[in-house]
């Protein structure tokens, strides 16, 4: 059962204070802890390796999964599995999420590798947050790996949010878009102290009027660094646009490196990237509503990534 | 009060400014580039002056920050509002209202300034907003504050599509119901109209204040004044 810090790790990272409605799994310290099936979504131990496949039936609307994963043993290292089959025309939500309590010396990490199958015509929202805590001087590191694999006229959400105590990670995620399919991403990075994260986007546009948007949002602070890279391919009529967006400060660095390649005269893509301070005047124009400079800078910040 | 900058040789973009604002309305006019917006950005304490002093209600605040001028009743829309990629009109009005409000009380503020409350609340304040919505919500955070001394800087820029009176009316109501002063920076004859005072800046200089009984016929004078090619051109 969950301590009161394996709690407040699953409301940082799923917004839950008690057992979620519908199906869920909560994995904590390495072990498999709770777990619920519906009528529609049945969730299965792997036998050959560690994690698990949740399987959503056909036409399941309105149902969530949550499998959130809970880490407060220092020096824990774990590499998990985790598929998805969504049937045809579903529309579900899945949340996602780890958080790290680290009050050690040793490294504590969790690896995710999530695989989503998404049938014809399926809608998936799919929310995953990262989040560490622990006064310890054992790092706390993700590295989650998601491949995306959408049929005709499936859709996704990808809701990423990793906005502190997470001194490494390195996110890849790679996305093949059948026809009609569409791939939304929001991603939200906030990095401090020393932390590093990079994060590889790369979507294969492959079916007619395939789509995808990809938006990083992200705000290094301190020395922390951060590398965004995302590749799109378009191999068929499609769209694409991806947008990086950073706000550096102190001694922080960060890169960003669009890649575009299209094969077929109908495909449009775009990148757009912008790295930069928080602008002298947005700070200004704050003060002269009152708040000091420090208030300005926090609700620039929090706005940003919000 | 002056203000110089030295920019390869020093030049002086304020000097010798002398004045008691203590009326409703005062409005400053004056060519381009005369230091209209220079004063109203050293009366807010974005640029601080380099001789002089400045009061509030006989406080001197010359040293006071930005932030401690907005505490002490300083409020200024800005001529070129900014933009903020993550804050929404209601993030920008609650802060200047210092306060969480509802959408009705954000309603009063954007009423006002011709904007639906519910089609806006919630709308970022970045480039999907035109310039003249931007113009409007500047106004609007103004209003929100509720600052004893509200600086306008050329509040008409801008507002191409939303009736010129309904700008005069946000102004007029501001006389009516709020004791202090609202000093506008503008070149519109119909905003100089509703001055109780008009100040006239040309080259740095305070060349005249008065009332605009006083005041605006000689600037409809002036205003025959200068390059006589430009005179000519413009009288063809």
């Amino acid at each position: 059962m969950l301590d009161e810090i394996g709690k407040n790790l699953l409301k940082e990272v799923a917004e839950l204070d008690a057992l979620p409605v519908g199906a869920y799994n909560i994995r904590v310290n390495g072990q498999s802890s709770e777990r619920n099936t519906t009528a529609n979504i049945d969730i299965v131990t792997k036998e050959d390796k560690s994690g698990i496949d949740i399987i959503i039936k056909p036409e399941t609307k309105k149902e969530s999964v949550h499998i959130p994963v809970v880490l407060s043993q220092s020096g824990l290292t774990e590499t998990v599995y985790n598929d998805f089959y969504v049937g045809e025309n579903c529309d579900i939500t899945i949340v996602a999420g780890c958080g790290i309590h680290n009050c050690g010396d040793e490294k504590s990490s969790h690896d995710g590798v999530h695989r989503f199958f998404v049938g014809k015509n399926a809608k998936v929202r799919y929310v995953e947050k990262h989040y560490g805590e622990g006064e310890g001087r054992g790092k706390r590191v993700m590295n989650p790996t998601t491949e995306i694999h959408l049929e005709e006229g499936a859709s996704m959400q990808l809701q990423a949010t990793q906005i502190s105590g997470i001194d490494d990670t390195v996110r890849k995620t790679t996305a093949v878009l059948a026809a009609g399919a569409n791939l939304e991403v929001q991603e939200k990075v906030l990095t401090t102290g020393e932390q590093n994260a990079v994060s590889e986007f790369t979507a294969e546009l492959n079916g007619a009027e395939s789509s995808c948007n990809i938006v990083s949002r992200t705000v290094a602070k301190d020395k922390s660094t951060q590398h965004f890279s995302s590749t799109l391919a378009g191999n068929a009529p499609c769209s694409g646009h991806t947008e990086c967006d950073s706000i550096i400060m102190d001694s922080a660095k960060v890169s960003a490196s669009p890649n575009l390649t299209a094969a077929d005269v109908d495909a449009s893509l775009i990148h757009e990237a912008a790295i930069g301070k928080i602008a002298g005047e947005q700070l200004l124009k704050l003060m002269t509503l009152g708040l000091t400079e420090q208030e300005a800078e926090e609700r620039i910040v929090s706005g940003f990534l919000k | 009060m002056g203000y110089q900058v030295e920019d390869g040789e020093e030049k002086e973009i304020l000097r010798d400014v002398s004045l008691k604002i203590d009326d409703n309305i005062v409005v400053i006019t004056g060519p381009n580039g005369g230091g209209k917006s220079t004063l109203a950005k050293v009366i807010a304490g974005l640029v601080k002056p380099t001789e002089g002093k400045i009061f509030l209600d006989g406080t001197d605040i010359t040293d006071y920050s930005v932030t401690e001028r907005a505490k002490a009743g300083i409020s200024l829309a800005f001529q070129q509002p900014v933009r903020f990629k993550g804050l929404s009109v209601r993030d920008l009005i609650t802060i200047a209202a210092g306060k969480d409000i509802s959408v009705n009380e954000a309603c009063k503020y954007l009423s006002e300034v011709g904007l639906c409350a519910k089609d806006y609340i919630d709308r970022e304040l970045n480039a999907s907003l035109s310039g003249g919505e931007m113009k409007r919500i500047e106004i609007a955070s103004v209003l929100a504050r509720g600052a004893k001394f509200a600086v306008f800087d050329e509040p008409e820029a801008g507002i191409d599509l939303w009736s010129f009176k309904s700008l005069i009316h946000v102004f007029e109501k501001m006389r009516s119901e709020h004791n202090g002063t609202v000093l506008i920076i503008s070149h519109q004859e119909r905003i100089l109209n509703i001055a109780d005072k008009i100040i006239y800046i040309k080259d740095g200089l305070v060349e005249r204040y008065g009332t605009k009984e006083e005041i605006l016929p000689t600037l409809m004078d002036a205003s025959r004044e200068g390059c006589d090619i430009l005179m000519d051109k413009m009288e063809d």
